[in-house]
């Protein structure tokens, strides 16, 4: 666990006055405030340790042990009992804000809760707990090949066991809304939402681009030249492809329907290109090298 | 009327400690719809949301309703970017390898 340097989370002087740290505080606290910074998780840490900071640094008792102590903090404990007895209440003049679309909102770190025991004041004066109840997000990391098909997950979110249906063709950074999974709101209040934001890696050697795939195939020089039958993979299986005589390097052909599902779109699927790459024959031999000179030859004369 | 989706005003000003001016200002300014059935004055389930940002603005970072109206907008400017660059990233993975 490491010492938390609260002067430096509020860019304030260590001698800084009551009110030069409340404007650090609020003037910091516009620039990372979640509802001002949404999908940004590094603003919501910011906003974090900013109140955690103020926790400390605004309230007259906290500091003064915080400074006491400072780096030698892990030898407080006989502070700590003498302290004990007057237990520490919130000032509710200084403001604690609160974070409306995180979940685990406003946790203090180790170092705080070592030092302080916890949270003193609840939210430290945060007006009033939302009405609503808080959303909760979660991000679910999907490999391509589970969203071609639409399958049940199980989620452990807050150590509730939720099953839910990922529609087939979720798009990357995709973010769906499940109502009334988040937190218990007040009285007649609503239940919060949860949230959850697909994040889709691609193992295959297929390329996705909206709902079409890409890919290219190998044929051989022959049967460019003189055409033929291949097989070609699709996302799901095999294909039978002609190649007309004479197919050019870098060629693309369409598959109409052979592409991604559309996402929430039940039979409708995108397209696959596939991109024809020519095998240039190596290593020729010498009988090779005889009949090529003799092609040559042919298409010079 | 169906007031299951509806929230009544009176019962968010007392939770939040604000008065009924702040809802009226607030539709004022078209941030809000108010839709009054029997004298109370109700706002839409579904626009909790929004208005929890709005409060919060108000009451933590103390920014007046012009001032949320002006965050607002730059809010869905921002909320429109952030979707573009997904899809643009999502495109971009295409040309890598």
């Amino acid at each position: 666990m490491a010492f938390i340097d609260y002067y430096k989370t509020l860019e304030v002087d260590k001698k800084a006055t009551e009110a030069e740290i409340k404007k650090a505080y609020r003037k910091l606290a516009r620039k990372y405030h979640p509802d001002l910074n949404p999908n940004d998780k590094e603003a919501e840490r910011k906003f974090k340790e900013l109140n955690e900071a103020n926790e400390v640094l605004s309230h007259v008792e906290n500091r003064k042990k915080y400074d006491e102590y400072g780096e030698n903090w892990q030898h407080g404990e006989q502070f700590e009992k003498s302290q004990q007895q007057r237990h520490y209440q919130g000032n509710p003049q200084q403001g604690g804000f609160d974070s409306s679309s995180f979940s685990g909102e406003g946790d203090f770190s180790d170092f705080f809760e070592s030092m302080f025991g916890g949270r003193s004041s609840s939210s430290g004066g945060r007006r009033n707990a939302q009405f609503k109840g808080q959303d909760f997000n979660a991000e679910l990391q999907l490999d391509l090949k589970d969203i071609y098909t639409a399958h049940k997950r199980t989620l452990t979110i807050n150590g509730k066991n939720i099953r839910i249906t990922i529609p087939a063709g979720v798009e990357n950074g995709q973010q769906i809304k499940i109502s009334g999974l988040g937190g218990e709101g007040s009285a007649n209040a609503p239940k919060g939402d949860l949230y959850i934001t697909f994040s889709i890696e691609n193992h295959t050697n297929f390329k996705l681009e909206k709902h079409n795939l890409y890919s290219s195939v190998d044929i051989d020089l022959y049967t460019a030249i003189l055409g033929g039958e291949i097989t070609a993979d699709t996302f799901d299986g095999k294909v039978k492809l002609i190649v007309k005589p004479g197919t050019q390097n870098g060629t693309k052909v369409k598959l109409k329907g052979k592409g991604f599902p559309v996402y929430k779109k039940e039979g409708e699927f995108g397209d696959l290109y596939l991109t024809y790459q020519i095998q240039i024959p190596k290593n020729l031999s010498e009988k090779e090298k005889e009949l090529f000179t003799e092609l040559a030859k042919l298409r010079t004369s | 009327m169906n007031l299951e989706n509806l929230i009544p005003i009176p019962e968010l000003c007392s939770h939040y400690e604000l008065e009924m001016s702040f809802f009226v200002n607030l539709s004022e300014m078209g941030l809000l719809q108010i839709t009054t059935f029997e004298t109370t004055a109700y706002i839409d389930l579904d626009s909790i949301y929004k208005i929890e940002k709005i409060i919060h603005l108000h009451q933590d970072l103390e920014v007046n309703i012009e001032g949320i109206d002006v965050v607002f907008n730059l809010l869905q400017k921002m909320d429109s970017l952030q979707k573009e660059v997904i899809a643009l990233k999502n495109r971009l993975r295409l040309y890598e390898s």
